[in-house]
């Protein structure tokens, strides 16, 4: 694929929204499916891009997901204009999880997030200020 | 064994994807934390899970499981169950509790479970 070759993609996650989170995850996967991506990749972003997702809904106030696809990988960036993350650090740590009693009874809130988005990632770099907003950038090699 | 097979144990009812009764399963995560699927059900293509809303199903069809198993007393919606049939995801309603759900299917031994890094 040349560079010019770039499929950009964007999506909206809705604010507030618990019952949509997913949707940019399960539409993304199936571009990639169609475009002969490798299972093993395909289950990587799957995974990533959903628990980024699911964060955007429970802990901000959604944002937009932009995907790039080039010839090397995939270039995810998740933006929301939530909270922020106060302690990065903290926040990546297994089982480390600010997540009300409410999350939790949707089955999400176990702190496992975080940490398995940089489990399934090539590479991730969080931006987060305190009453502005998270970016997270993560890259998929395909 | 078969979704077909569990269906029978279980004395489950099919809600959705009746053709794939015949789809062969191996390996199966029981929780009723999405989080811990996503982190931990490596292999699993069969959930068992006593959660009942539509991120279920969006979870089981990012894994690529085929089939979810809701325990005694948790009745999907007609939502949940038509966002299952659109992504080919077999749901059975189990006649038993979690414990007993997974101790049948574990017990025939043509079942295994399903974990990384726990
Ligand atoms: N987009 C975000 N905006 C603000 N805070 C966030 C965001 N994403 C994560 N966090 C913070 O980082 C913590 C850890 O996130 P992580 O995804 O690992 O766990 P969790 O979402 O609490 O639970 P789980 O992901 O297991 O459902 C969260 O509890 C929250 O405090
Ligand atoms: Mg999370």
């Amino acid at each position: 694929m040349a560079a010019d070759n770039t499929i950009k993609l964007h999506y909206d996650v809705p604010n507030d929204d618990f019952t949509r989170a997913g949707e940019a995850s399960s539409d993304l996967k199936g571009k990639l499916k169609q475009m002969g991506i490798s299972p093993d990749a395909i289950r990587k972003v799957s995974i990533a891009l959903y628990e980024g997702e699911i964060n955007m809904v429970i802990h901000a106030n959604g944002g937009y997901i932009d995907a790039e696809i080039s010839e090397n990988g995939l270039k995810l960036v998740l933006c929301d204009t939530g909270p922020g993350i106060n302690d990065i650090v903290q926040a990546t740590q297994a089982g480390f999880s600010t997540a009300l009693e409410q999350t939790r009874m949707l089955g999400f809130g176990a702190g496992m997030g975080l940490p398995n988005m940089l489990q399934n990632t090539d590479d991730m770099i969080i931006d987060s200020i305190v009453g502005v907003g998270t970016t997270i950038t993560m890259f998929i090699k395909m | 064994m078969t979704v077909s097979d569990i269906q029978k144990l279980l004395n489950a009812k099919v809600l959705s994807c009746n053709e794939k009764l015949n789809m062969e399963v191996t390996n199966a995560f029981a929780s009723d934390m999405m989080s811990d699927c996503l982190a931990f059900a490596k292999d699993a293509n069969v959930l068992i899970t006593g959660l009942c809303n539509p991120q279920v199903m969006r979870t089981a069809e990012l894994l690529d499981i085929e089939c979810i198993i809701f325990i005694k007393g948790k009745e999907p919606t007609d939502s949940m169950i038509t966002l299952a049939q659109n992504n080919g995801i077999c749901v059975l309603m189990s006649e038993y509790c979690m414990f007993e759900t997974a101790g049948i299917l574990f017990k025939t031994g043509e079942i295994g479970g399903a974990t990384v890094g726990c």
